[in-house]
């Protein structure tokens, strides 16, 4: 008995003095003072405490950085261009930079430690990120595993975003999963409705965020969400457009195509829609009715794998076939593709092959 | 019981003839793992070198000055390897301030260090055979570069071989297993000049 107790002790003993000994350590060799961020040239300084990232700097600064990963380097989102002070390129971010991206000081900001005053560029866009408290104020059942989820701001607060943009939900603990998740989803509502955004979810089968999202959220709800992040969005200079997608990736050209609309933009504009059945077309009505009131746009849903009973006698195919077959020359036009990695690299050779001006295609993609 | 020995006869000898991985196959996961380039190899054989020093070091000093007083020798496995992880985690925040270059190019390695087998084991060793403070620093310091030479050595001719053309049964562990074992053939051939154990 006394034994055990003698061992116990000891052992606690011995890790409560290396505890304190790491403690010590770590507040005077963690220790950086205070440090200096400039932002692009003196628009904004902030005074921070060193040692941690560059990136939880300034989110707690409220200047967020999109980041997928939360810090673990597996991403690549959080760019940003550090101009002074952030030490020699890591082994942990070689991977997500090119040769341009080096030479230019980019560097993954969840990487970076701030160990002394920094001088870094963000782009202006990033100053309109900010964080939401959100309620979920309705769940729409799309498709067997597509939901639509609106989240309403609290009162006074809202968004500028431009259509196509995302949002970066935050997932609580749930069930066996302990850790909190960040997960990117496109924002499927119009810029102007902007004391809410909605976003479609897809159920990843195992997926931590579309799992939570589907099954544990109820209206009523709260969720964290920062936002928005993403250059995927609309360049005016074009009348000519076409858009497509697959699956959720319907969600920012929803977001697109009633911005259009809203703005009365004279635009021609033809979405084409790729799923494999009847029963994976949603928000068909909706892009129904637009075509109706505008006779610029147009809609075609394509099916690849059509089930007997769907009689379907709509267009039948790969999106690939059936772009070949509505558009003939991309001269002038623009493309905004959205779905899954590989869909758009299919989609993208056949527009290069049709003309596309290859720095005019844009693309999001999900994965 | 040899606290008489010459230190650096322990250097030589740990380097060469008693090689942690070559002799005492200590250190294998990572010895086998990490050898694919030289450069990854030889980055985390310094790693294992800086931190077997100082983990023989302060653990030299847990033992005689904390464990022995107290009669825990029972206890050494879950000392050592508490002092180890402990170590490890300074090391890191004090590389990470003062030499930021070197704690760059190590990255991942250094925490990884803490469940290398050969670090315990000569701690263990270091009790076992009764060294006094300098014997065991110069067991550390011998250990550490004999396992940054094996591990350097065995990555050479891995990345001589990765180019080579080699019968297909034998590609990835079994050449290397092989390699191994020529190895410490070679190391063991040095063992009319000096030996401990």
């Amino acid at each position: 008995m006394k034994e055990i107790i003698i061992t116990v002790l000891s052992i606690t003993g011995i890790s409560t003095v290396l505890a304190v000994l790491i403690i010590i350590a770590e507040k005077f060799l963690n220790n950086y003072g205070e440090c200096e961020i400039d932002i692009n040239d003196g628009d904004k300084n902030l005074r921070v405490e060193g040692g941690s990232s560059l990136l939880s700097s300034l989110a707690a600064n409220k200047i967020f950085i999109p980041s997928a990963c939360g810090g673990k380097a597996t991403c690549g989102l959080c760019k940003v261009r550090v101009l002074e002070g952030a030490g020699p390129l890591l082994p942990t971010e070689e991977p997500y930079l090119s040769k341009d991206e080096r030479n230019d000081g980019v560097r993954l900001s969840c990487q970076v430690k701030v160990k002394g005053n920094l001088r870094v560029y963000i782009p202006e866009e990033l100053f309109n990120i900010r964080e939401y408290v959100a309620t979920v104020t309705n769940i729409k059942d799309m498709t067997h595993d597509i939901k639509e989820f609106r989240f309403e701001f609290k009162a006074g607060e809202d968004i500028k975003f431009k259509a196509g943009q995302y949002m970066q939900i935050e997932t609580k603990p749930y069930d066996k999963v302990k850790e909190k998740a960040i997960r990117a989803y496109s924002i499927s509502s119009a810029p102007s409705d902007n004391k809410a955004v909605e976003l479609i979810i897809r159920r990843v089968p195992g997926g931590l965020c579309t799992t939570y999202m589907h099954d544990h959220i109820k209206v009523g709800d709260e969720v964290r969400m920062t936002g928005p992040y993403g250059d995927f969005y609309m360049r005016d200079d074009s009348d000519d457009y076409v858009f497509m997608a697959g699956g959720s990736g319907m969600a920012p050209i929803k977001s697109l195509v009633m911005d259009i609309m809203e703005r009365n933009l004279d635009k021609k504009m033809i979405f084409i829609f790729g799923a494999v059945s009847k029963k994976d077309l949603y928000h068909t009505e909706f892009f129904r009715e637009i075509e109706r009131q505008n006779s610029n746009f147009r809609y075609v849903p394509a099916l690849s794998r059509p089930e007997p009973d769907d009689n379907w006698n709509g267009e039948t195919g790969l999106v690939t076939e059936v772009l070949k077959r509505y558009v003939d020359s991309g001269k002038g036009k623009h493309a905004y593709l959205c779905g899954s990695p590989g869909m758009i690299n299919a989609c993208v050779n056949v527009l290069v092959g049709s003309e596309f001006d290859e720095a005019k295609i844009y693309y999001d993609k999900f994965s | 019981m040899t606290p008489q020995i010459n230190p650096f006869i322990i250097f030589f000898a740990s380097i060469i003839t008693s090689n942690m991985v070559l002799s005492n196959f200590l250190g294998m996961c990572s010895f086998i793992s990490v050898s694919n380039e030289f450069k990854t190899a030889s980055g985390l054989g310094k790693a294992v070198t800086l931190v077997m020093v100082f983990t023989t070091v302060i653990n030299y000093v847990v033992y005689q000055y904390v464990v022995l007083p107290l009669g825990l020798e029972y206890l050494r496995y879950v000392v050592f390897i508490i002092v180890i992880a402990a170590s490890v985690q300074i090391i890191e925040l004090a590389m990470d301030r003062f030499l930021p270059e070197l704690y760059i190019k190590l990255g991942i390695f250094l925490p990884l260090i803490t469940v290398n087998c050969a670090i315990l084991g000569i701690s263990l060793f270091m009790v076992i055979r009764n060294y006094n403070f300098w014997q065991s620093l110069l067991f550390g310091l011998g250990s550490g570069l004999g396992w940054w030479l094996a591990i350097s050595t065995l990555a050479a001719i891995r990345e001589k071989t990765g180019k080579s053309k080699i019968p297909q049964g034998l590609v990835g562990p079994g050449l290397t297993f092989i390699i191994i074992g020529l190895m410490a053939l070679a190391f063991m051939g040095f063992s009319g000049i000096f030996v401990i154990q």
